[in-house]
């Protein structure tokens, strides 16, 4: 009985990891999906999300939901930016172009952030917008910044589902990410499709930067590099440029990060990520939903 | 034979010039310290202290001290860049410094193979100043080193929190956390308790629930984080949140405001050994924090004063040699006996380390009370 209060115990704390893992995740795996390119921005993408909640909360002391909005504003302009500015010139170059300066808009954004008269390079305490309080339920606990996270990420994913499976703009993002040349014959106006995708995507990780700051109350400019990677890792474990297999990858990330350290040591948590990216590369590179190797 | 001679000539020229450099009366001192980064507060109080030093010393001293200071963002690949910089381009005569035992590990190797003095106010790993079974001779600090305050840590537990069980949650990348970590299970175990968690995590963790979720299992009466202010208040966040009720302990890494700010009632009621404490009194330590108080607005921490301890040694070397030369400054420094200062009495042993009483502060609501002191 213990044993069992234990496990469920870890699979709440998996749950909560993968839940921010997924919402980033996403965004890789979307622009993936359009664009055929590995924005490695993304993750810092998260980390001016937290950053941006940061000062709202702290300076401003605004209420918690204008903050969501405000922050998925500011890191939707932020995607916008960067795309229309890094990577639309190189629309028509050669791929490995685009991967080269997605690398640079990462590193640009860091060290440029980190400036003392920016952000700065320290470690900045995340004010919580409430008092954490645990409730136990059966054999475990869960506290109200936990449910908090499970309510906002189920959000985020319902709305997103509709926004690509219900609504015209959806169906366009699809249809680019199908075949870029026919869906521009067929009249989607293409540079606007992906613009949308890196605003979606980029909206998503504010959210998952702001629920990072709630559950880890302690943020830097370096903050994205790890949970960048280890969600890069969810989005081709799912099989990148898909939508739910991004959320799984989430969930399976989070998960087996929390039951290494539980059951293994913590010390090994990272090396069984990459193993798992490995083994999909070896095994699977479509990875879980992938059917197809996509035609280059 | 071309090669060598070339060699040569460049060593000679570079000896004329340092040595053309100290026939004036200018002095250069390097300082490092992480002046941004998770331990910034360190940096900033043993900035303020080293200027005080030098103010005070500019009053009185044989030499103008040009004072060169490096931020190291406690990052060791830092930390040897700009030790190098000191070094090679600005020429020191010796270097304050680093704080962290993670960088000062990697600069003291550079000063060592460059002869160039350093010493170290915090930085509390034997490998400082002595590994692969070599003393470094350049090399000096301020400071006891882990076994000695690992070792309290652990006594402390036992004697005065009288408690059986203990876990310890340690960064797996950093020599000090490791290091205190190691003589404080041995201490525990040897002392009769029994360590029942022993996990490690990573530098970059935010995430503990798993680990602490894991100790929580064994129900420890106290845990040990021996961390950097930063990591131990989100530890003992997430410990808190989590429902446990084990009281905390730590090691000088703790001395922080920040600690505090960040971990709030998480961590009221821990304690943690360390330098000195500014409630002790002592003239010479009432003096300082007078000074820094009347110059900063708030008390130095255990970094603050013994950065003060390291530079004003320094100095007080540098004005009774003959000559200011690297070498010269090295065998004094080996021959300090009781230096007075503002963390207690110094003196060298044969590696380097200073010989020194610990002292233990609990953390309450409003700053750091003194418990007791523990002599070696």
């Amino acid at each position: 009985m213990e044993l069992l209060g234990y496990i469920l115990q870890q699979c709440i704390n998996g749950l909560q990891l993968g839940a921010v893992y997924a919402l980033i995740a996403l965004g890789y795996t979307m622009v993936y999906g359009v664009l055929r390119l590995i924005n490695f921005a993304h993750g810092d993408i998260f980390m001016l999300g937290a950053f941006i909640a940061y000062y709202l909360i702290s300076r401003f002391s605004l209420p918690i939901y204008v903050v969501f909005a405000l922050t998925m504003l500011c890191t939707a302009l932020a995607g916008y930016i960067i795309e229309k500015v890094a990577y639309k010139p190189l629309r028509n170059a050669p791929r490995i172009s685009l991967l080269i300066t997605a690398v640079g808009v990462s590193l640009f954004l860091e060290y440029f952030l980190s400036l003392k008269s920016v952000f700065t390079p320290n470690y900045i305490a995340f004010p919580r917008p409430f008092e954490v309080e645990a409730f136990d339920v059966f054999l475990f606990t869960v506290t109200n910044v936990q449910l908090i996270i499970f309510a906002i990420t189920g959000t985020s994913l319902g709305l997103l589902y509709l926004l690509v499976y219900k609504t015209k703009k959806g169906t366009a993002m699809r249809a680019v990410s199908y075949d870029q040349e026919i869906a521009s014959l067929m009249g989607i106006n293409i540079d606007a499709t992906i613009s949308l995708t890196f605003i979606v995507g980029a909206a998503l990780a504010g959210v998952g930067g702001i629920l990072y700051g709630i559950a880890y109350p302690q943020i830097n400019v370096f903050m994205g590099i790890m949970p960048g990677i280890k969600s890069f890792i969810a989005a081709v474990l799912g099989g990148i440029g898909i939508i739910h297999g991004a959320v799984l990858g989430g969930f399976i990330i989070g998960m087996s990060e929390v039951f290494v350290s539980a059951f293994l040591s913590s010390t090994f948590r990272d090396g069984v990520i990459f193993v798992i990216l490995f083994l999909v590369l070896l095994l699977k590179p479509t990875g879980i939903f992938g059917k197809r190797i996509d035609k280059v | 034979m071309k090669k060598t001679l070339c060699i040569c000539l460049v060593l000679l020229i570079s000896l004329f010039c340092t040595g053309f450099s100290f026939a004036k009366d200018v002095v250069k001192i390097g300082l490092i310290t992480p002046l941004t980064g998770d331990v910034k507060t360190f940096g900033e109080s043993t900035k303020n202290a080293f200027n005080i030093a030098l103010e005070e010393y500019a009053k009185t001293g044989k030499y103008k001290i040009v004072p060169i200071i490096a931020d190291d963002r406690n990052d060791p690949t830092e930390g040897a860049n700009a030790a190098l910089k000191l070094i090679s381009q600005d020429k020191v005569l010796a270097i304050v410094g680093p704080l962290t035992s993670k960088v000062a590990i990697p600069v003291s190797e550079i000063a060592n193979s460059n002869k160039t003095p350093m010493i170290s106010g915090t930085a509390t790993s034997p490998k400082v100043t002595f590994s692969d079974g070599k003393r470094k001779p350049y090399v000096f600090r301020a400071c006891y080193i882990d076994p000695f305050q690992g070792t309290i840590g652990a006594n402390f537990a036992i004697k005065q929190l009288k408690v059986k069980t203990a876990a310890v949650l340690y960064d797996v990348g950093n020599d000090y956390s490791k290091g205190l970590a190691e003589y404080f299970k041995a201490t525990f175990a040897k002392g009769g308790g029994n360590v029942v968690a022993y996990e490690s995590y990573q530098k970059d963790d935010v995430d503990f629930s798993a680990l602490i979720t894991k100790v929580g299992m064994k129900k420890p009466e106290v845990i040990y984080v021996p961390d950097y202010y930063n990591k131990v208040a989100l530890i003992a966040k997430q410990i808190r949140e989590k429902g446990l009720k084990s009281a905390l302990i730590g090691g000088d890494g703790w001395d922080s405001p920040e600690l505090i700010k960040i971990a709030g009632n998480s961590i009221v009621g821990g304690s943690f050994t360390n330098h000195y404490s500014p409630d002790r009194k002592d003239p010479i330590a009432d003096a300082f924090i007078k000074k820094y108080k009347e110059k900063f607005g708030n008390v130095p921490d255990a970094l603050g004063a013994l950065g003060y301890d390291s530079t004003v040694m320094l100095l007080k070397v540098l004005d009774n040699v003959k000559r200011p030369t690297q070498e010269e400054i090295m065998k004094a420094l080996t021959t300090v006996k009781n230096f007075k200062g503002v963390t207690g009495r110094i003196s060298f042993d044969k590696n380097g380390d200073a010989i020194k009483s610990a002292v233990i502060l609990k953390v309450e609501k409003d700053g750091f009370k003194y418990l007791t002191t523990i002599n070696p």
